[in-house]
């Protein structure tokens, strides 16, 4: 009997230390970053932000002179950076082929007999994401600040970026079972939860529908928002938290989600992003449609597409706020360069 | 220290014990074999048997197990029949409440059809079993709290998959059927909603609730702490209250200046089990049918405190003219 009760307690001590696995170890950082009492914290673990630190170090970057012939007049074909010195145009090209084709090389996007040549076709979607680069550097100062983004921001040496997503191709097949809805699946799309993994077609494209699900008054008066909508609402901003690595509190009051007199200023800029992605999704990727070859569109037939994860990577702010673009001046036209390269965006 | 022990310490083992009779089909629907299990006798009786399972019984298992076996096939489904799979999402895993474009309709079978097919047959399965334990208490000559505690939780569970749906014109606001979609559901509604915490009658459900662990902890502790002056007796200590009894009730005039008795501790206990889910229902019933949020309904009865304002002025970007061109359709 004795023998039966330690074999029972043996085993039930090796489940709870299996279960004790899928936990973070202790010690947490927590902070409180808003009035005492209103639960306003963020939760960081050390260890996590030491790997994230790794992977988030900056790229060699060579810095050119400007100064010198243009390359628009040296050379052929010079569409977007034809102002650049040729200086400055050589270590961008080479810079970039680091960034997105380090194994390929040159090859990658150009014909080698001849580069003018816009016979392969990511020559011309990555003139595309030059002038999208501009875009945003310009344009979307209210998300982007004047950290900016570069080509590296994203791809960090793949051909694709690590993050991307394509609309979800609905999977019925006209049996009477094994509808999962869009939902109740452990990917990453959802933060691992069984939320819809996959709306990103509703919020992150022009021409989408706004987040607000919330009722706008204290009694009912017409707002219909439905619990499914809710639901989308909330697998993008688990996608959105996953993806910065922050808790819903870094932006929101969670006793009123929908209040902005509550909610923190970082509110404000991931709603610029938001507004950010509907532009750069739809005019700057979609509209590669027919320049892109089918083996790398999605399965719905359709580019892929970026959410928030694409640039930011696990971190609040992307590279850890390290701005690229002071060796790069020609990605931010019509605008000032940060000072140096550890600039802190603010205002 | 004998009977400081997570288990009971004492089996006493006899005749197996049929219970009383009442009339000749009664006895007929009891099971006849009777076994004893040493290890449930650890934790309650070790007898097991007789079962009464009468028509009720096996009506209601019939459509409580063909429920079960209608959310397993469309699980099982979901993951391509695969068995591993299946274990290990288990938990994400879910039969979903129809889209809200079919309304109260009834939906193509795999877009929610399957989903209402099985809230009818587990709420008939339920209400089976609501009137088994109503007769099988009537039989016993029992009065029937049993059966009243049960229907305030039914009356949750129709509120949430039934009623509520109904008043919302739209199956899409039932609950899945699912380990996490269920709780990202009950998520989901309070967001939807403004905050559920501050709707009153899910403050009073939180209440009873709390309420109901802290009254069976007290309970429990104070029966258990006088158990080795036959503490247990308690429905004999009615009438003849015993040194067990005495001290129990003097060790709560000492600590807190009153005691409930021996019978006054159950009825304590039953209305605060009772009332969790019959207030926690009434508040899901106001939810989105009279009020739609209810944070906003808070600071309207002065229940939400303010905050100052530490982030400066935080306003909806959507109200101003945007600094850089913004694809158009946010705001509809």
């Amino acid at each position: 009997m004795k023998n039966v009760r330690q074999k029972i307690a043996i085993a039930f001590s090796v489940l709870a230390i299996v279960l004790l696995t899928a936990c973070e170890r202790p010690p947490v950082e927590s902070k409180q970053t808003g009035y005492r009492g209103t639960g306003m914290d963020q939760i960081n673990n050390p260890r996590t932000q030491e790997k994230l630190a790794k992977i988030n170090e900056m790229p060699a970057s060579t810095p050119a002179s400007p100064d010198g012939p243009k390359a628009g007049a040296v050379y052929q074909n010079v569409k977007v950076l034809g102002n650049l010195s040729t200086a400055q145009f050589g270590a961008f090209m080479v810079s970039m082929t680091s960034w997105v084709a380090p194994k390929e090389g040159c090859a990658y996007c150009h014909n080698v007999q001849n580069f003018a040549d816009d016979s392969v076709y990511t020559k011309t979607v990555a003139r595309r994401m030059i002038q999208m680069n501009q875009q945003i550097n310009s344009n979307w100062n209210d998300h982007v600040k004047v950290t900016g983004v570069t080509c590296y921001t994203c791809h960090r040496g793949n051909n694709i970026p690590q993050n991307v997503w394509f609309n979800p191709v609905e999977k019925q097949g006209g049996g009477m079972l094994g509808n999962k809805n869009g939902q109740n699946d452990p990917l990453v799309g959802s933060a691992y939860a069984s939320l819809p993994n996959n709306s990103f077609g509703s919020y992150f494209l022009a021409n989408s529908s706004a987040a607000r699900v919330i009722g706008d008054t204290a009694l009912p008066t017409g707002h219909k928002a439905t619990l499914q909508s809710t639901e989308n609402v909330y697998g993008v901003m688990s996608h959105m938290s996953h993806s910065l690595g922050v808790n819903c509190t870094y932006c929101h009051n969670s006793r009123a989600f929908s209040s902005w007199e509550q909610s923190t200023p970082q509110r404000v800029q991931a709603w610029y992003g938001i507004q950010m992605l509907k532009d750069l999704n739809t005019n700057y990727m979609d509209s590669l449609a027919s320049t892109f070859p089918d083996n790398r569109k999605g399965p719905g037939g359709d580019v892929a597409k970026a959410n928030c994860a694409t640039c930011h990577q696990g971190v609040n702010k992307p590279l850890l706020g390290q701005s690229m673009l002071k060796d790069y001046p020609y990605l931010a036209p019509n605008r000032d360069m940060p000072k140096d390269s550890t600039h802190i965006a603010a205002k | 220290m004998e009977y400081q022990n997570l288990f009971t310490q004492t089996q006493v083992t006899g005749p197996a014990s049929r219970g009383v009779p009442i009339n000749a089909y009664d006895m007929r629907e009891r099971t006849h074999s009777i076994g004893f299990s040493h290890l449930m006798g650890r934790l309650g009786n070790a007898q097991i048997g007789p079962v009464y399972l009468g028509r009720l019984g096996v009506a209601s298992l019939i459509f409580g197990m063909t429920a079960f076996f209608i959310i397993g096939m469309n699980m099982l489904a979901q993951v391509g029949w695969n068995p591993l799979q299946f274990v290990r999402k288990l938990f994400w895993l879910s039969l979903d409440a129809p889209a809200p474009k079919y309304g109260l309709t009834f939906p193509p079978m795999n877009e929610g059809g399957w989903w209402l097919i099985v809230g009818l047959f587990s709420t008939i399965s339920i209400m089976l079993w609501w009137l088994r334990t109503f007769r099988r208490a009537q039989a016993l000559g029992m009065g029937t709290h049993v059966p009243w505690a049960f229907a305030s939780a039914i009356w949750l569970f129709l509120v949430l998959g039934l009623i509520r749906p109904v008043l919302m014109g739209s199956w899409s606001e039932g609950v899945p059927f699912g380990i996490f979609s269920h709780l990202d559901w009950t998520a989901a509604l309070s967001i939807r909603y403004g905050n559920l915490f501050y709707n009153p009658f899910h403050m009073l459900s939180i209440v009873f609730l709390y309420g109901s662990v802290l009254l069976f902890a007290m309970h429990g502790a104070t029966i258990l702490a006088v158990s080795r002056f036959g503490g247990e007796r308690e429905i004999e200590q009615i009438v003849d209250r015993g040194t067990a009894s005495e001290r129990a009730a003097l060790f709560w005039r000492w600590t807190m200046g009153f005691n409930a008795t021996m019978e006054s501790i159950h009825r304590w206990a039953w209305w605060f089990a009772v009332l969790t889910p019959l207030t926690g229902g009434i508040g899901i019933l106001l939810t989105g049918t009279v009020v739609d949020n209810w944070y906003l309904w808070g600071v309207k009865h002065n229940m939400a405190p303010t905050y100052p304002a530490i982030y400066g002025t935080v306003s909806d970007p959507a109200l101003k003219a945007p600094s850089a061109p913004v694809a158009t359709g946010e705001k509809k």
